[in-house]
């Protein structure tokens, strides 16, 4: 009874903040749907670009575009799960490079395009296994296993094969060469293959119970313990499934020529990191999207193009994607003062 | 949510554990401590810092493996390796610093590490999480602990106040304990007003036949809900009181060793 009364009075200094709620929802479902901030700032590029170049919304180059984000988009989704639970991984473009060596090789000396694929993704997946368990068993900082990993990998690809090998094979070239046609617009099937990639990992983190505890292994790793989470066993599923996105991404990697070398993407790792930081996922985990991290790709990309049709120097544009890596980690900080 | 106990005596014992040694190196945290808790009873357990009251509850709620000593509940002997382990067995503990994840929403929170699952191939194929009826179960559970401060169960949690979320934590640890729920120091980070309405969730909680473990230096909110109080003094039980036979100034001294322990009551002891 005496419950009832109090709670009753804790009830009434909470009424005039309800007044001001309604003024507080626009901003507040900014903060709190972190796709809508890169979706904003990608409609604007896009539409400043169209204004200001001549054929940047060309069906070509808009094309062009998508078909240029499906490597990068496809890694970064990989690195997407792994900062949302509080880690970073350096060495995704190396595990690419790798698998899509493996790949080449194999297919080359006479193995069938599709087994080389399997065991290049299968590669692939075992060395986000390896980062994942010396990461969930031993407990070691993310940041310097993957830099680990991405030392050795770049000097076993190396190893390997030192120049570019050519693959004369269809099946390896279908993901960019294949697609459906709209007009005279084509959409790939690499880029089909990314969309339902997002698609998928963004209702696995949504509404699957292994995506809640994605989430609450980055937001508080100990809370998520004491309700009984196998953290462990989150952390490794998360490292694996992102080193078969890299093996993904390495088929993508083969682009309209069967051909690879270890010079490929060399900055993919950071490239990605950019990717997924313009997208609005935080950098200390527990919170963001998939889809923002494609959004984020597809916004440097944007960038890249839009600002060479309109003629301005390459390294402005990098000036202004660190400027904006740099700006989206600043809204990030502010979301999470405004949350504490 | 709460199942009722009807299978457990009203004044029978729950939970008891006897001679509970816990070191941590050389120092003897726990020394051959007793502890015992009656159905339907507020316990409180206070103690200087240091005095090993933590480390006892530890072992109650998993965190810890004890050295040597029993642990029973129910009568029966359990050995518990993990705090999961405890939490199958219907033991749920609300810790000091709250263990939540938040940015994600009360609903979610209530249930991390437990969701319900949707009904056909969506749940058992896909693992679909049923999110509406997780909602409306938080919703039902809210409104049988009377707590009417939260507005709505999609907010996430670090939009709570101190207060709102030590609320969601104690509602989590009551839909969930079947058996007992251990609170640490549940008031420690609030204001008087939040601390009442959490002293009163207390009372709800027992009121529906499940006992609650208070750890809490408060010792005027201890007087206020406890049935008894168990004080810990050097790593082990000094004595078991009533709040109505003593004052607060004798529970600190007895606490502080300032006064002989008196031995437990008849009454008292179970």
């Amino acid at each position: 009874m005496a419950g009832s009364l109090k709670t009753a009075e804790e009830e009434a200094p909470e009424a005039p903040d309800t007044s001001g709620t309604r003024a507080a929802t626009i901003t507040d479902h900014i903060f709190r749907n972190p796709v809508l901030g890169p979706l904003g700032a990608l409609i604007i590029l896009i539409i400043a670009f169209s204004i200001f170049t001549d054929n940047f919304l060309s069906v070509d180059n808009t094309s062009l575009i998508l078909q240029q984000s499906v490597v990068v988009g496809t890694l970064a989704l990989g690195q997407t799960i792994i900062i949302l639970t509080g880690g970073i991984d350096l060495a995704n473009g190396a595990i690419m490079v790798l698998g899509s060596l493996v790949i080449a090789r194999l297919a080359s000396e006479g193995t069938g395009a599709f087994g080389a694929a399997l065991v290049g993704v299968a590669l692939c997946g075992v060395l986000g296994l390896i980062s994942g368990l010396i990461i969930s068993r031993l407990g070691l900082p993310p940041f310097i296993v993957t830099l680990g990993m991405l030392t050795i990998l770049q000097a076993t690809s190396r190893l390997y094969t030192k120049e570019t090998v050519l693959v004369d094979n269809g099946f390896l070239t279908f993901l960019a060469k294949g697609g459906y046609l709209f007009g005279q617009f084509q959409i790939t099937f690499g880029v089909v293959v990314v969309l339902l990639s997002v698609a998928i990992l963004h209702f696995s983190l949504t509404r699957t119970a292994w995506g809640r505890h994605v989430y609450a292994v980055g937001n508080n790793d100990l809370a998520a313990k004491r309700t009984g989470i196998d953290v462990r066993r989150v952390l490794l599923s998360v490292y694996v499934l992102a080193g078969l996105l890299y093996g993904l991404a390495a088929l993508q990697a083969f682009g309209r020529s069967p051909a690879t070398s270890p010079n490929i993407f060399p900055t993919a790792n950071l490239d990605t990191i950019t990717a997924v930081v313009i997208g609005g996922t935080s950098l200390f985990g527990g919170r963001g999207t998939v889809l923002g991290s494609y959004l984020g790709a597809l916004i440097v990309l944007v960038l890249q193009s839009g600002l060479t049709q309109a003629g301005i120097d390459p390294l402005y544009q990098n000036i202004v994607t660190g400027v904006l890596v740099i700006a989206a980690v600043a809204l990030d900080a502010v979301t999470r003062r405004r949350a504490r | 949510m709460s199942e009722s106990v009807e299978e457990a005596p009203r004044r029978g014992t729950v939970l008891e554990a006897h001679g509970i040694v816990k070191r941590y190196g050389h120092v003897t945290a726990v020394n051959s401590a007793d502890f015992d808790l009656r159905a339907g009873e507020v316990l409180a357990v206070i103690g200087d810092n240091g005095a090993g009251k933590s480390s006892l509850i530890k072992v109650l709620s998993g965190d810890v493996i004890p050295d040597a000593g029993e642990v029973l509940l129910d009568g029966q002997r359990v050995h518990f390796k993990s705090p999961h382990d405890a939490q199958k067995a219907g033991i749920e503990t609300v810790y000091q610093d709250l263990a939540m994840a938040p940015a994600l929403d009360i609903a979610t929170n209530l249930f991390l590490g437990r969701e319900i699952k949707r009904k056909g191939p969506l749940g058992s194929v896909l693992r679909m999480i049923d999110t509406k009826e997780m909602r409306k179960q938080s919703r039902q559970q809210m409104d049988e602990l009377g707590i009417t401060t939260l507005q709505s169960i999609t907010q996430p949690v670090d939009s709570l106040s101190g207060g709102q979320r030590q609320t969601v934590a104690v509602a989590r640890a009551a839909a969930f304990g079947r058996k007992v729920v251990i609170m640490d120091e549940p008031t420690a980070a609030l204001g008087v007003r939040e601390s009442r309405g959490v002293l009163d969730l207390i009372k709800r909680i027992t009121g529906s036949g499940i006992p609650v473990v208070l750890i809490s230096h408060d010792i005027p909110a201890v007087f206020e809900v406890a049935d008894r109080i168990h004080i810990h003094r050097l790593g082990r039980r000094a004595t078991v009181v009533r709040p109505q036979d003593h004052t607060m100034n004798e529970v600190v001294g007895i606490m502080t060793g300032a006064l002989p322990a008196p031995p437990i009551k008849e009454e008292v002891a179970s």
